[in-house]
C-alpha cells in the first residue's frame, strides 16, 4: 500500500504541510517495502488549480492512501474518482503519521474546503 | 489626446475601502450625462448607489470542454497542456473541472482524437440601466467562478457602445489581471488613495501595474487627516500628480454608509465633486474648461 503525505521538508521527521496543495513536497511510503520518496510537488508554484494538480501527481505514483490535515474539494474529488482514500493526519512528523495510519488510529478526513481562486 | 466629450477614466485602487466607489460614483455622477461601467465584478456595489431602473440583462457565457469518453484515447495531452488545472486525468479518461477552466480553448486544438467539443457555460450576468443623466453598467461574477474577465469584457464593448459622454471605470481592487483588463482602453488612470502606511504599499502595486501600461495617471488622496501623510510624500517622489485631497469627512462616510449619492444629496458636495471633475477634465485632456 502507498501512502501519500504533503511535506514542508524532504525529511520523514518533518512535519506535514497545512495546505495539500501547495505542499513544496510529497512523501511516497510504501508499507510493503518499507520505502520512502520524496517528489517536489510541481503544483505549489502554479497559480490555480493547485488542488486539482497536486492530486494528479498523487494518482499518476499510484497512491492509495493520502494523509493530510486539509483537502479542497476539487482535490478531493479527483482522488475520490481515483478511489485514493484521504485521511486525516494528526499532529506529529511523517513517520508518526504513517505509524499512527498503520495502527488503525487515524479516520476519513470528512470536511473539503472551497477553492481559493485567484483573480482577486 | 483624449476628448472630454468621451474620454475614458479608470477609477482604481490598491485595495477595497479607500473610497474608490464613492470617488466613482460621484464624478459620474456630477459629469452630466455619463456612462459607469462597474468592473469589480466580484463585489459590485456601484448600483447600490445608483438604485438605476434596469433596461437590459444579460448572461455572458464562456466555452468549455466536454470530452467524449469514446473518442479520447487517455493520451493525456490535455491534462498536460492545461496551465490552469482545469483538466485531471482520472482512470485514464480527463475530467473537467468547469470552475477553473479560462477558456483559452487550448485543449480543444489540440486533442488529436478530436474528443473534445465545446459547450456554453454561463459564470455571470451584465445589467445595464439608468439613474438620472448616468447610463449604469454592473456585472456580477457567480460565486466560485475561476475568473471575471469575460464579464468585464463585455461590460466595457457595452459602455462604449453608447453615445458620445465621458465614461468612469469603477475598477476591482488590488493589482490583479481583472484590473489590467479594466484599464486597458482607458485614456487615464485615477488612483484613490488613503493615507496610511498600510495603504501605500497596495498603492505602489497599482501604481507599477499602471505604469506597467504606460498609462497617464493621477491620484486622489482620500480621507486626508490634518498635516502631512504618508501618501503625499509619496506621490511628491514619484512626480505623481495630486488631483486632490478629500479630507476625513463623517457626513461624506454617513452619506455612503446609507449608499446615497452625495452629489445629489448636498449642493456641498456637487460643488467639492465639480471641482475635482474640472481638475481631472484638464488633467486628462489638458483643455481649460468653464464648468459650473
Ligand atoms: S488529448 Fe484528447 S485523446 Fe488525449 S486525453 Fe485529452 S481528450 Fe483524450
Ligand atoms: S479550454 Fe484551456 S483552460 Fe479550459 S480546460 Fe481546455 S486548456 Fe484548460
Amino acid at each position: 500500500m502507498k501512502i501519500a503525505i504533503p511535506l514542508e521538508q524532504k525529511d520523514l521527521n518533518a512535519s506535514l504541510c497545512p495546505s495539500f496543495g501547495r505542499a513544496p513536497y510529497f512523501l511516497f511510503y510504501d508499507s510493503d517495502t518499507e520505502e520512502g520518496e520524496f517528489v517536489e510537488n510541481s503544483a505549489a508554484t502554479t497559480p490555480g488549480g493547485a488542488g486539482i494538480r497536486a492530486a494528479q501527481i498523487i494518482t499518476d505514483y499510484d497512491a492509495d492512501i493520502v494523509l493530510t490535515p486539509r483537502c479542497g474539494e476539487n482535490a478531493a474529488e479527483v482522488l475520490n474518482k481515483a478511489d485514493v482514500a484521504i485521511y486525516k493526519s494528526m499532529s506529529g512528523t511523517a513517520r508518526e503519521n504513517v505509524t499512527a495510519f498503520l495502527a488503525g488510529e487515524l479516520a476519513l478526513l470528512r470536511d473539503f474546503h472551497s477553492g481559493f481562486h485567484h483573480g482577486r | 489626446m483624449a476628448d472630454r466629450r468621451d474620454m475614458k477614466v479608470a477609477v482604481l485602487s490598491g485595495k477595497g475601502g479607500t473610497g474608490k466607489t464613492i470617488v466613482s460614483v460621484n464624478l459620474a455622477a456630477v459629469a452630466g450625462t455619463s456612462v459607469y461601467i462597474d468592473c469589480d465584478v466580484e463585489e459590485p456595489n456601484g448600483h447600490l448607489f445608483f438604485k438605476p431602473v434596469i433596461s437590459s440583462v444579460e448572461e455572458v457565457a464562456v466555452k468549455i470542454p466536454v470530452i467524449d469518453a469514446a473518442k479520447c484515447n487517455g493520451c493525456r495531452r490535455c491534462v498536460d497542456f492545461c496551465k490552469f488545472n482545469a483538466l485531471a486525468l482520472i482512470k485514464n479518461r480527463p475530467r473537467v473541472f468547469a470552475k477553473m477552466c479560462h477558456s483559452c480553448g487550448g485543449c480543444m486544438l489540440l486533442c488529436p482524437q478530436k474528443a473534445i467539443s465545446e459547450q456554453e457555460r454561463t459564470i455571470g450576468v451584465i445589467q445595464r440601466g439608468t439613474a438620472g443623466n448616468v447610463t449604469v453598467c454592473t456585472g456580477e461574477l457567480n460565486i466560485g467562478e475561476a475568473t471575471g474577465i469575460p464579464i468585464i469584457k463585455r461590460l466595457l464593448q457595452l459602455g462604449a457602445a453608447d453615445v458620445r459622454c465621458p465614461v468612469f471605470i469603477d475598477c476591482p481592487p488590488g493589482s490583479a489581471c481583472t484590473v489590467m483588463e479594466s484599464i486597458k482602453d482607458a485614456d487615464y488612470c485615477l488612483l484613490v488613495v488613503e493615507p496610511t502606511l498600510f495603504g501605500i504599499h497596495n498603492f505602489r502595486m497599482v501604481y507599477e501595474l499602471v505604469r506597467l501600461f504606460n498609462k497617464r495617471c493621477g491620484v486622489i488622496l482620500n480621507k486626508c487627516p490634518a498635516g502631512g501623510n504618508p501618501a503625499e510624500d509619496f506621490c511628491v517622489e514619484h512626480g505623481i500628480t495630486i488631483l486632490s485631497r478629500i479630507p476625513f469627512d463623517h457626513e461624506l462616510g454617513a452619506l455612503s454608509s446609507e449608499a446615497k449619492t452625495a452629489v445629489w444629496e448636498s449642493e456641498r458636495y456637487r460643488r467639492q465633486f465639480a471641482l475635482i471633475y474640472e481638475t481631472l477634465i484638464q488633467e486628462v485632456c489638458h483643455e481649460a474648461v468653464a464648468y459650473s
